[in-house]
């Protein structure tokens, strides 16, 4: 359940935006999430909406993007889609291939007021 | 414990001692209970009814923080040259074990200190200790990783040496912990025999951060269906450069080759630390 330290890690984030921005509530919280990315989304639903109680965050809405994970196989020279780190390259079948994208857990934008 | 989710930010324990919090944004993170009232921001009326909503870009990476402490860490271990080794693996497959063989092995020879990570008990951290090396225990409560803060924290209480080898034994997850950067040389995987094969699949996060994964137990390999060919194979379909060494801490099989691979980063960290001590160090300063 490492998901409950990345929601306290996004709450932070938020709330010194928040300061900086000196607003009075926060709307919506927009994160990206690679499809390769070391979390669950569900659990990380779960736990932001513990760790937001009382906070200038508590009824923020969740929107996640879904960004697609991506490789570029070492055999083909050529990026490649790769939904999870264990697939093989889709033209070569192999197994050389380096994440390029999808592994990142980011707070894109906030909507405030 | 915080009884609405069961998280455990408060009951993280160093050598026995709470946790200090994170001076670094006074902020306390964990979750608020319900009605506690909004304690940030700077409140301003608003004419009823009439609101401006906006959007802010943030772009600001979900670990920030901790890769921040993380970084401030490996700089410590730099410039005093220090090989620091993040050991992970699942409960069971024998690192304590395995730590307390490499010690006896290296017999002296390099100083060394350990980080005991565990939820409860320092039974770890004792055993370590009877081998005459310096421990101290991180008890995470119910927490499932070691974070960078807690590291941070615990090594300037170990008062590490110059030149000398940080062995870091991770809570027992093969989940959370891929995630966590503690400012570690390297992540070093540990699989032992009685696990199967397909670990690595299952896996995938862990085996792909490490650079080292070590399979354990081979001693048992007679009496077991464990392929451990199959093993590097799997792992390396995740990770093509992971290097795999096949040991028993029990019989002493293929420890050579791991305390090889030790003392070498001990003297690579040393080197590098001599090279760079026309700049002078900067100690690192914790609240």
């Amino acid at each position: 359940m490492h998901e409950m330290s990345l929601a306290e890690s996004i709450l932070q984030i938020v709330e010194d935006a928040a300061r900086t921005e000196n607003c009075t509530r926060v709307k919506a919280v927009r994160l990206e999430i690679g499809q390769l990315a070391n979390v669950e989304q569900e659990a990380l639903r779960f736990c932001f909406d513990v760790v937001v109680r009382g906070s200038i965050a508590s009824d923020a809405r969740l929107e996640i993007i879904d960004i697609p994970g991506q490789g570029w196989c070492l055999q083909c020279s050529r990026s490649v889609p790769l939904a999870a780190l264990y697939e093989p390259c889709p033209v070569c079948g192999g197994h050389q291939i380096r994440v390029t994208q999808g592994e990142q857990m980011r707070v894109r934008e906030l909507e405030i007021e | 414990m915080c009884t609405t989710c069961g998280c455990g930010s408060g009951e993280t324990l160093i050598g026995g001692r709470a946790l200090r919090r994170e001076a670094r944004q006074g902020v306390h993170l964990h979750y608020r209970q319900p009605g506690a009232g909004q304690a940030l921001g700077h409140q301003h009326a608003h004419a009823p009814g009439i609101s401006e909503s906006r959007m802010v870009s943030i772009e600001r990476d979900i670990l920030a923080k901790n890769n921040g402490y993380a970084r401030e860490n490996r700089e410590y271990f730099s410039a005093r040259g220090i090989f620091a080794l993040n050991l992970v693996s699942s409960p069971g497959s024998g690192k304590t074990t395995l730590l307390v063989k490499t010690i006896q092995a290296l017999n002296g020879s390099l100083p060394l200190a350990v980080i005991e990570g565990d939820q409860q008990t320092d039974s770890d951290a004792v055993r370590i200790r009877a081998t005459g090396a310096p421990a101290l225990q991180i008890n995470t409560g119910k927490g499932c990783h070691l974070d960078a803060h807690m590291v941070g924290q615990a090594m300037q209480q170990l008062h590490l040496q110059d030149d000398s080898l940080l062995l870091i034994e991770n809570v027992g997850n093969l989940v959370c912990p891929a995630g966590f950067d503690l400012g570690e040389a390297h992540k070093v995987v540990i699989l032992s025999a009685t696990e199967g094969e397909d670990k690595p699949l299952k896996y995938p996060d862990m085996f792909r951060a490490a650079d080292l994964m070590l399979l354990n137990k081979c001693d048992l390999l007679p009496y077991l269906s464990f392929d451990p060919d199959l093993a590097v194979t799997n792992a390396r379909r995740i990770n093509p450069s992971i290097r795999a060494i096949r040991i028993s801490a029990t019989s002493g099989a293929g420890m050579d080759e791991w305390l090889a691979w030790i003392v070498s980063g001990c003297h690579g960290a040393a080197a590098a630390r001599r090279q760079h001590a026309v700049v002078p160090a900067t100690a690192v300063a914790r609240g």
